[in-house]
């Protein structure tokens, strides 16, 4: 077992997991932040993007353990106050149909645009999206969004 | 803004979904709640000889193990298909038994033998691989021609020869006829290729078992949640179905993988009652890989007959369809009605003959996905018209006008009546968009960078909202096809619509209150849409075959009419005018031409408070309605797909996508759009990139997101999506639905370019580049062989 203590969302939370029990466990299961999703086994989906440290991360590929002492943003605690603009932006370009793979894309975005800058061409996002699956959208909105909320961040 | 019918109004769902807040089956977490996992064949055809559960059993955590015989004893019944087709010999078709836990054999490498209950998921693994299965291994067959071979080992024994049915429809000696007096026929062997649906969200259940009601409740990832009770109770005999509640909460994507009643949910419900614990059950992606009904898997021999003036004049069609090692619940009328039925496309055909063999493989059950039949139906026919301009020396989009139906209604052979649409008008419209004529010099613009670059159409035509239910009744159809609404009015005017129809990503919540907006001037806020509970809605057939629009609002508009015309009595009565002269508009419940109005919500009040109501009327404003329709719905359309391809690798990249379409009335053009985009990108995703593929044993080599290559956004172009409406006669709304027609038109259009761009037709999907690079270098060689 291993005893955890990690601030997530802002406020500091501890526990004690398994030494096995990966990130996104950790999120789902003990503190019941569900927005977070798994979609696949082997790290290529892109549903349980959070972010560690302001970096994106797939919480399926690291253990709670991992992340002991680390400053975690999930998609509950992305906004400042009402909603994050890429949040606003995937909602007014109809990014997403089911919604599974929305977590993930946003966080995805928004380290996109930390990391690329908020000016975004179309093939730009295309290739960052390497690591997000959606399978209702075809992209084609997903694209459109992220370039939006890019601009308004 | 509009709020009401043809307005872009955005998304209700979305703000619990951008916020984490949706709540799908897997984020339901019960008290005590338990873990199954399931102990699954690692062979694709074999006898268990025995099961040792014992050690499994003994481990951390684990509060049962069971098997089929303690299921099969329990008096759990088979899993049944839904869908009877009969041979064209008479006799019924040849359905294997298929246990939720296989007992004596096992028959595709996923089939489940045992199921492990424990307290964590990680018990529940560990000790799943802990229960030793003694297998005797038998041969496998996989590939749909090889299994009806003599010598191919035997499945089930109720099907001889594996087959399931030789079926076929139209007119066989008249077509053969047709054809042999044609002046061209153009003769192909197409494949449609295997593909995983893959919804993102994985299949989850979680089953309770609450003894002292004698209850069940079940959340499942379901796209028709009342069709699971009925099933899982009448056929299943898990719970009597007064007595089991299903939910489906939020769904995360299906496209047909969610529509059926698979092991894993009859076993949760049995194992929460052996337990008296809530189990749970998710599946991880090699799960879905292995055990979510598959799509597609035809292999066809076909031939099309034109006249002197490139008029066809027949066309025959042999099919093998692949329904792997157990039939699923609607496995069988995929290649059959929903198939065959579409074999005349957008074209005026006289003589249709198809024949098609349904078969047992050692494979993932096969059924409904995305278009489930029209797609391959499609595929056929766009590939023969563009074969057959290529041959004929005639420009593709002309020998398809030369062809159309040109007149509503137009019987086809084939069972279908095509009841409205205006092909030229899709074809001119996507034509223009795409600057056909254009083309020449972008092709070579294009090879002065060293690309080939490439053009192909495809004239698409499906049939949706599968009816009347009569109709299909006759066909082998286990259900009807209507839908049901309820349409309660509270005492403040405000509205709560129950559908049968059940959303996965379509936005209903949206678009269905819409209609309501439209139809009363009320703020689309003050409607609320109930779905997906059992205990909430009353019974409703769910959410496949693009019906929710052209079934599931038609029964919405048919409880309106009831609300409004009560409504109208209730307004005349209190403003002491004629009935026919009430009109419901903004809000508003007026007499025509005078300035006499109540609000909305007045008469609604009225009806409750029931102090002034007519003489012998009932209080309250709450109506309920069954809608079946009285015809398929037709929706088509015409895609074009330009393509370059880099001749060195073989690599293609769509360089323009357009699409035209006709939906009829559409409610929310931005959803669907969206529907469009999504259904193109799987269209393009089976035609160049996806395959699930079975080595020669049996085993599944694309069980993960690391071997079967899903679209990703860099795969995928922009979309040029249009309209071109010819409304439904057969619907109040006028509605054909968009669900499944990107998945439907594309993949010709796709294949249909990359071989125009390399010069050789012989090329199967998926076209990846090592495909296209041997394709390309046997044009070159036949070329200089020349």
């Amino acid at each position: 077992m291993s005893s955890l203590t990690m601030t997530v969302n802002g406020s500091e939370v501890s526990g004690d997991v398994e030494d096995r029990t990966l990130l996104v466990e950790f999120i789902r299961e003990h503190l019941r932040l569900t927005g977070t999703h798994v979609g696949c086994d082997t790290s290529q989906c892109g549903a349980c993007v959070v972010h560690v440290d302001g970096k994106a991360v797939k919480s399926c590929t690291m253990l709670a353990a991992q992340a002991n002492g680390c400053d975690v943003t999930t998609i509950e605690g992305v906004a400042n106050g009402d909603l994050h603009p890429m949040q606003t932006a995937f909602k007014e370009n109809h990014g997403l149909q089911c919604g599974f793979c929305t977590p993930g894309m946003i966080m995805s975005a928004i380290d996109m645009v930390n990391r690329k800058g908020k000016d975004l061409d179309e093939a730009t996002i295309r290739s960052e999206l390497e690591g997000n699956i959606c399978r209702c959208t075809g992209y084609h909105n997903i694209v459109k969004s992220i370039q939006d909320g890019a601009s308004k961040m | 803004m509009s709020e009401g019918i043809g307005a872009r109004v955005l998304r209700r769902e979305d703000k619990r979904f951008i916020t984490g807040s949706g709540k799908y089956t897997d984020d339901v977490k019960n008290d005590r709640q338990c873990y199954a996992a399931f102990v699954r064949s690692p062979h694709a055809h074999a006898r268990v000889k025995g099961i040792d559960k014992s050690a499994a059993e003994a481990m951390a955590g684990v509060e049962g193990v069971f098997d089929g015989h303690q299921l099969t004893g329990d008096g759990i019944g088979n899993i049944i298909c839904g869908w009877a087709v009969t041979s064209k010999d008479g006799s019924p078709m040849n359905m294997g038994a298929w246990s939720a836990l296989a007992t004596e054999f096992v028959r595709y490498v996923g089939d489940a033998v045992a199921v492990v209950i424990a307290d964590s998921p990680a018990n529940a693994k560990t000790a799943a691989e802990a229960v030793e299965v003694d297998y005797e291994v038998l041969a496998a067959v996989v590939a749909p021609d090889k299994t009806l071979e003599s010598g191919a080992p035997q499945i089930h024994p109720e099907a001889p020869g594996n087959l399931i049915y030789d079926w076929e429809i139209g007119e066989k000696d008249a077509t053969e006829a047709a054809i042999a007096g044609a002046a061209y026929v153009c003769e192909m062997d197409i494949t449609n290729n295997r593909v995983a649906p893959n919804p993102m969200e994985p299949r989850s259940a979680v089953a309770t078992f609450d003894p002292s009601e004698d209850h069940y409740t079940l959340y499942t990832t379901s796209q028709n949640p009342h069709v699971a009770r009925l099933v899982l109770s009448a056929f299943y005999q898990v719970a009597p179905e007064h007595k089991l509640r299903v939910i489906a909460p939020d769904v995360g994507g299906g496209f047909g993988a969610k529509i059926y009643i698979y092991p894993e949910e009859i076993v949760c419900l049995w194992a929460s009652m052996k337990t008296k614990r809530s189990v749970k059950w998710t599946s991880d992606r090699t799960e879905a890989f292995l055990t979510d009904a598959h799509g597609r898997d035809h292999i066809s021999t076909a031939k099309m007959g034109f006249d002197a003036n490139n008029k066809i004049v027949g066309f025959q069609v042999d099919t093998i369809a692949n329904l792997g090692a157990y039939m699923s619940l609607f496995s069988s009328s995929v290649p059959t009605y929903l198939y065959a039925t579409l074999l005349s496309g957008q074209y005026n055909i006289a003589n249709i003959h198809a024949n098609v063999r349904a078969v047992y493989t050692n494979t993932t059950p096969v059924d409904a996905y995305r278009g489930a039949g029209r797609p391959e139906a499609c595929f056929l026919i766009e590939r023969m018209m563009e074969t057959a301009a290529r041959e004929l020396g005639v420009d593709p989009g002309e020998l398809r006008r030369a062809n159309f139906v040109q007149e509503f209604p137009h019987q086809t052979p084939v069972i279908m009546a095509y009841d409205s649409g205006d092909f030229e008008a899709n074809l001119d419209a996507a034509k223009a968009a795409s600057d056909w004529d254009g083309f020449e010099a972008r092709r070579s613009e294009a090879a002065s960078r060293g690309k080939l670059r490439g053009i192909g159409m495809s004239s698409y035509i499906e049939a949706c909202g599968i009816a009347p239910s009569a109709a299909v009744g006759s066909l082998g159809a286990g259900v009807g096809l209507w839908e049901s609404a309820e349409v309660r009015v509270n005492p403040v005017g405000t509205i709560e619509v129950l559908t049968g129809s059940h959303a996965h990503g379509q936005g209903h919540e949206t678009t269905f209150a819409q209609v309501i907006t439209d139809r009363f001037g009320i703020p689309h806020d003050n409607v609320q849409i109930v779905h997906g509970d059992t205990d909430k809605v009353q019974f409703g057939m769910g959410t496949y075959g693009s019906r929710s629009g052209a079934v599931g609002m038609s029964a919405i508009v048919k409880a309106l009419d009831k609300v409004e015309a009560k409504a109208k009595k209730i307004a005349a009565h209190l403003l002491e005018a004629d009935e026919g002269d009430i009109v419901i508009e903004n809000g508003e419940v007026k007499v025509a031409g005078t300035d006499k109005t109540l609000g909305w919500h007045e008469v609604c009040l009225g009806a409750y408070t029931a102090h002034n109501l007519p003489e012998g009327m009932e209080p309250g404003l709450k109506e309920g309605a069954f809608y079946d329709p009285s015809n398929f719905t037709f929706p088509a359309g015409c895609y074009i797909c330009e393509v370059e391809v880099d001749p060195d690798t073989g690599t293609t990249e769509i360089v323009q996508f357009v699409a035209s379409d006709d939906f009829g009335t559409i409610i929310n053009p931005m959803i669907v759009e969206g529907q469009v985009h999504g259904g193109i990108a799987q269209g393009v995703g089976q035609a160049m990139l996806e395959q699930a593929v079975y080595d020669d044993s049996g085993q599944l080599l694309t069980g993960s997101y690391m071997d079967y290559t899903m679209p990703r956004a860099d795969d995928l172009p922009s979309y040029t999506v249009s309209h071109e409406t010819t409304v439904c006669p057969g619907n109040p709304l006028g509605i054909k639905g968009c669900g499944e027609a990107g998945a439907i038109g594309s993949p010709p259009a796709v294949i249909n370019a990359i071989t125009n761009a390399i010069g050789n037709n012989d090329l199967s999907m998926p076209a990846t580049p090592s495909k296209v690079w041997a394709a390309l270098q046997a044009s070159s060689m036949k070329q200089a062989a020349e």
